[in-house]
């Protein structure tokens, strides 16, 4: 087996939406690296693609104590309950169309080999993944602007996020020039890490302590003691994921040091999340 | 239906003595069947293993003749135009940079495309535009760098003995789907001899699972 793929990888992303201003240059970046089409009226949702979307929160308070925070959601690149890969989008897929990469953690998407069943549309919590209307129509001349490295989607195909795989193919390839075994953490970024201009998004693989994202999402590596198909759980107090209890397992983490942000990441029934607020992984009951 | 019953009753009342002939008449049937069978799948097969092709690609002569070997002799290996980028990328088909520096506005030979390469391309500055055979579907992604030099592969092993070629054959294109014959091979019953016989996913994926126990996930080799 190759050196490279000895190693398994886990990318993932951490989110300070304290630092996140919702200025979207995120969604524009993500937009223009990876082909993603524009449509005549982007403001009908139903028809618009957006692999990164940035979605407003508010606390429901009255002024003065409104607050509001934004909240970027690429891909989540679940692993599935018990972080086996069996991703929600993944195992739905009649045509595996979509599979999980074992070596980088990444939840694929082949274009040429999905049918448009949209199974996997329903089965993502995260509403992740858009479903392709229309071919896409690019204003004239604008075809040759177009990312060599990505490939464009036809009509009837579902697409979303790639954590910018591209760009780790690259880094791969330069690699392998170099001789070198690895690549190294600046060498792979997503087209949203390094547009932030707020530096709000850190990727890196959270199997490598050296990466600034294990550093600050600090996974745990042995079950959540509440339920054990939840793996992988932040043993930071202010990072949480989206809809954590569902066991999805996403390597896409969230940082906020305020309350009501942290709450807003799931559904709690009354009462339910003072029990559960300072479960911060296995660390907490050891 | 009646009409039918009363015609065989009278006939077979008719033919009672007949019943033999009758007989060698169903044979005759038979064999004319059998003949008939062996006739249609003759035609068939042939028409599926020579017309089809004809029907499926169509032919495009390359600008001008490329001799491989020439090239070869000259310059010692492939990598002398076919090169790894330093970021790790592939050159492909070298742009004419590449040919003028050993090419200029004087011919280097005698022959008609000689003169053709430089009176169209190198006095004009222009690329030539040549047909890729192993231009892969856009979806795919392929590094040279970990084939090549990582794993120090031939390029004969995907490519073929181009490099020994004097003749460029015709571009075959798919009328389909847009790609290169080369993809499924020149064998229309994709039987493949070697292993640069053809080019699908399923031929990377056999190497892959044969090389490193794995046929690989589909970003290995998707983008």
């Amino acid at each position: 087996m190759n050196k490279i793929e000895n190693k398994a990888h886990k990318f993932g992303m951490v989110i300070d939406l304290d630092k996140c201003t919702g200025c979207g240059s995120c969604m524009v970046s993500c937009m223009s690296e990876n082909n993603v089409p524009f449509k005549e009226d982007e403001s009908n949702k139903k028809d618009s693609i957006t692999w990164m979307r940035v979605y407003k929160l508010t606390n429901g308070k009255s002024f003065p104590d409104t607050e509001i925070v934004y909240l970027p959601r690429p891909c989540q690149h679940c692993g599935g309950k018990g972080d086996h890969g069996h991703s929600p989008c993944v195992s739905v897929c009649p045509a595996t169309a979509t599979d999980y990469g074992y070596d980088t953690g990444i939840v694929s998407q082949i274009y040429t080999r999905c049918f448009g069943c949209r199974y996997c549309m329903g089965a993502c919590p995260y509403h992740a993944r858009y479903f392709n209307w229309w071919d896409p129509k690019w204003p004239e001349g604008m075809e040759k602007y177009l990312s060599p490295d990505v490939s464009p989607r036809m009509r009837g195909v579902v697409e979303k996020c790639s954590f910018c795989f591209h760009r780790y193919q690259a880094a791969k390839d330069k690699a392998y020039y170099d001789g070198r075994d690895d690549i190294e953490e600046d060498e792979y970024q997503t087209a949203c890490t390094t547009a932030c201009p707020s530096g709000a998004i850190v990727f890196g693989d959270l199997n490598n302590p050296a990466h600034r994202v294990h550093e600050i999402v600090k996974p745990d590596p042995h079950p959540w003691p509440n339920n054990p198909n939840v793996v992988g759980k932040s043993r930071n107090p202010n990072v949480f994921r989206l809809l954590e209890r569902l066991g999805t397992n996403p390597k896409v983490y969230y940082l906020s040091e305020r309350e009501w942000v942290r709450k807003a990441g799931d559904n709690y029934l009354d009462g339910e999340w003072d029990k559960i607020k300072n479960h911060h992984g296995s660390e907490s009951h050891g | 239906m009646s009409k039918k019953e009363n015609k065989n009753e009278s006939g077979s009342a008719e033919s009672a003595g007949e019943c033999t002939a009758g007989d060698t008449k169903d044979d005759k049937g038979l064999g004319l069947g059998v003949i008939f069978f062996i006739l249609a799948f003759v035609i068939c097969f042939l028409s599926g293993t020579l017309l089809f092709p004809k029907l499926l690609y169509s032919k495009k002569e390359q600008p001008f003749n490329f001799n491989h070997e020439l090239h070869v002799g000259e310059t010692g290996d492939c990598e002398s135009c076919h090169a790894i980028r330093e970021d790790g990328s592939f050159n492909g088909i070298p742009k004419l940079a590449k040919c003028q520096e050993c090419h200029t506005e004087t011919p280097l030979g005698e022959t008609e495309d000689e003169a053709v390469f430089t009176e169209m391309y190198v006095a004009k500055e222009k690329e030539v535009p040549w047909y890729v055979y192993s231009r892969q579907p856009d979806c795919v992604f392929f590094s040279h760098a970990a084939h090549t030099k990582t794993e120090g592969m031939d390029c004969v092993t995907c490519h073929g003995p181009i490099g020994t070629s004097t003749n460029l054959k015709p571009y075959e294109e798919n009328r389909i789907t847009g790609y290169s014959r080369e993809i499924w091979g020149q064998n229309i019953w994709g039987i493949k001899k070697h292993s640069w016989d053809r080019m699908k996913m399923d031929d990377c994926a056999e190497c892959h699972k044969k090389e490193t126990g794995h046929q690989g996930y589909c970003f290995q080799c998707h983008k």
